[in-house]
């Protein structure tokens, strides 16, 4: 997702002179294509996170459309505050980028995951929040939200060569993505573990469960009605992140479910234990929160086994 | 260039001291303090044709809690009328204690420290970038040299060479529960913004011309810092020493008209001193 966020973002330098990237001191065999084409219009900031959220506000209310990059956790929570009061609290169109979703960066340890970033986010009415789960959408969701009057956060993936069964690019502010169709329980994911609840409904496939698959991509303006008319057929709902539970995709699918009266069951997978001092590659750190492709099945199969007295009867 | 004269530091403290009692609220001292700092830029210093002009130098009061001599100055200028002026510290008003943007006249809303500067070298980029003739002013309070984020920015200003960048810090010496040479020391505010790359020049903080001839003045390719030394409370015998006149339970401490609102007795004594100084 980073080739295709700095390539997307080259393209809209090109014709959009307000554009400027500010990094702080990160983005290594990332960002050079931007600043080798529009050097004067690239700033790094330093490591002071504070004051490049700051910077890009007054940059903003000049006139600028200022994307200011880092890692996920440095970018959204380390100037929280900055973020609230500027960009947000004056309807200012500064774009930060964090970069590296969940557990991607793996063995750097916790200090690196970004698992709370989404949560954060979300508690700014008025600030756009993009997560795209693969390249292709990637493309698509930078071109669709670049010249938003308002903030916005985007959490991007570092992979690159990342394709989501069924995506094809699709994005749009306000709805989701059925990436595929089932009609025995619904799988909602949030970000690159999609993949995992796409491979996952191809092995419930082979056993003759058909889950759908739902990518969401984006909150203010949340899906939250095209994502209400698809669950309510649904009597159990998973969802998937690779996020604590508090205030990311489950907190919102629950939000949905509630308020629009469905009467279904939800089950989250996420973060739920406090950091324990280890780290590891991605995909153990999946294995190990329970939210590998392995894991949804099994919660798949969990919700049948209770629910098949009641069907059969 | 001309000063106006209607914006004057008697007028401005008339108006502080009347709106502080009738909305019956404190920060006065913090107020009265940046009285003439206030004054120089907005009847003097600030190059602006409107409140809207996208080429108009910027304002911005990192010190949020001295809005109210921040609205004086609007006031006296003509951009803020009295029936608004009115609203001050009311319900559902644009003017609360820390200043907001969607007021007219207002840049940027501030009110959280250690923010203001930073959104002030964003202000002076944008106009080195836009190849703009204008400048960009900031009011920042001694104690908010405490934040970690103030220098993340004074250091990026020296290294991208914001010569367009006046920062004036309100030298009193207080912060809202000691003197801050009890809390984080801030005696040597000259060397160290100085180690920092910046110009610093040191004036009077009362006095009008010091501060206007400070600000006009630029020199190489260095931001520019104005220390302005001030009394807490300027104008006002017992707020400068401390003096809790009606509330006889508190003991004499200079940091009492941080939070203080007067008394009826006291906004009489306050006003009399202010006609007898004049």
């Amino acid at each position: 997702m980073r080739k295709a966020f700095i390539t997307s973002l080259c393209e809209l330098a090109a014709v959009d002179d307000r554009i400027v990237l500010m990094t702080g001191d990160l983005g290594y065999m990332a960002l050079e294509p931007f600043r080798e084409r529009f050097p004067k219009r690239f700033f790094n900031m330093g490591v002071a996170e504070q004051n490049m959220i700051g910077v890009a506000t007054g940059l903003a209310e000049a006139g600028f459309l200022p994307y200011a990059y880092s890692i996920g956790t440095f970018a959204s929570l380390r100037p929280f505050e900055f973020i609230r009061n500027g960009p947000v609290h004056h309807k200012l169109p500064v774009r930060i980028v964090g970069m590296g979703m969940g557990f991607e960066y793996g063995h750097s340890g916790p200090s690196h995951y970004s698992l709370e970033d989404i949560g954060v986010m979300r508690t700014l009415p008025g600030l756009s929040i993009v997560i795209p789960a693969d390249s292709a959408q990637t493309t698509t969701a930078v071109k669709r939200t670049w010249n938003l009057a308002g903030p916005v956060y985007y959490s991007l993936g570092k992979d690159d060569k990342l394709s989501v069964a069924g995506l094809d690019g699709q994005f749009e502010l306000g709805k989701v993505q059925l990436i595929r169709e089932g009609r025995d329980i619904a799988i909602v994911a949030m970000g690159s573990i999609a993949q995992e609840a796409a491979a996952a409904a191809g092995d419930l496939a082979r056993h003759s469960v058909a889950a759908a698959v739902i990518v969401v991509s984006n909150f203010h303006p949340d899906p939250d009605e095209h994502l209400a008319g698809i669950l309510s057929r649904f009597r159990n709902v998973i969802t998937v992140e690779a996020h604590t539970l508090s205030g990311g995709l489950a907190a919102f699918v629950g939000s949905v479910i509630a308020t629009n009266g469905i009467e279904c069951k939800l089950l989250p997978l996420g973060v739920r234990t406090p950091p324990d001092g280890t780290s590891g590659n991605q995909q153990e750190r999946w294995r190990k929160h329970g939210l590998d492709r392995a894991s949804i099945v099994r919660c798949v199969q969990s919700v049948h086994e209770f629910s098949l007295p009641t069907t059969s009867s | 260039m001309a000063i106006q004269n209607s914006i004057s530091p008697q007028a401005m403290r008339q108006i502080i001291l009347s709106q502080s009692k009738r909305a019956n609220v404190g920060h006065i001292g913090s107020c009265l303090c940046v009285v003439e700092i206030i004054a120089a830029l907005y009847a003097s210093v600030l190059r602006a044709a409107s409140p809207d002009d996208p080429q108009r130098d910027r304002f911005i009061l990192s010190k949020g809690h001295a809005g109210l001599a921040l609205y004086a100055a609007l006031s006296l200028k003509g951009w803020l009328p009295p029936e608004q002026l009115d609203t001050f510290c009311g319900d559902d008003t644009l003017l609360g204690v820390h200043p907001e943007s969607a007021l007219a006249g207002i840049d940027f809303t501030t009110g959280s420290l250690g923010q203001g500067i930073c959104l002030a070298v964003g202000a002076a980029l944008a106009a080195r970038l836009q190849g703009s003739k204008r400048r960009v002013f900031c009011l920042i309070s001694d104690a908010e040299c405490n934040e970690g984020s103030l220098w993340e920015a004074v250091m990026f200003a020296a290294q991208h060479r914001l010569s367009n960048l006046h920062v004036v810090v309100d030298l009193n010496g207080q912060q809202a529960l000691a003197l801050t040479r009890d809390v984080i020391d801030q005696s040597n505010l000259v060397e160290r913004w100085r180690a920092f790359g910046w110009r610093v020049l040191e004036v009077d903080g009362h006095s009008v011309p010091e501060i206007v001839q400070a600000l006009a003045e630029t020199e190489g390719q260095a931001p520019n810092l104005v220390i302005a030394r001030t009394v807490f409370g300027k104008g006002v015998d017992y707020m400068e020493k401390g003096i809790p006149v009606s509330q006889t339970h508190l003991a004499v401490n200079p940091i009492n008209w941080h939070y203080l609102p007067m008394s009826d007795k006291e906004y009489e004594i306050a006003i009399e001193q202010l006609e007898q100084r004049a």
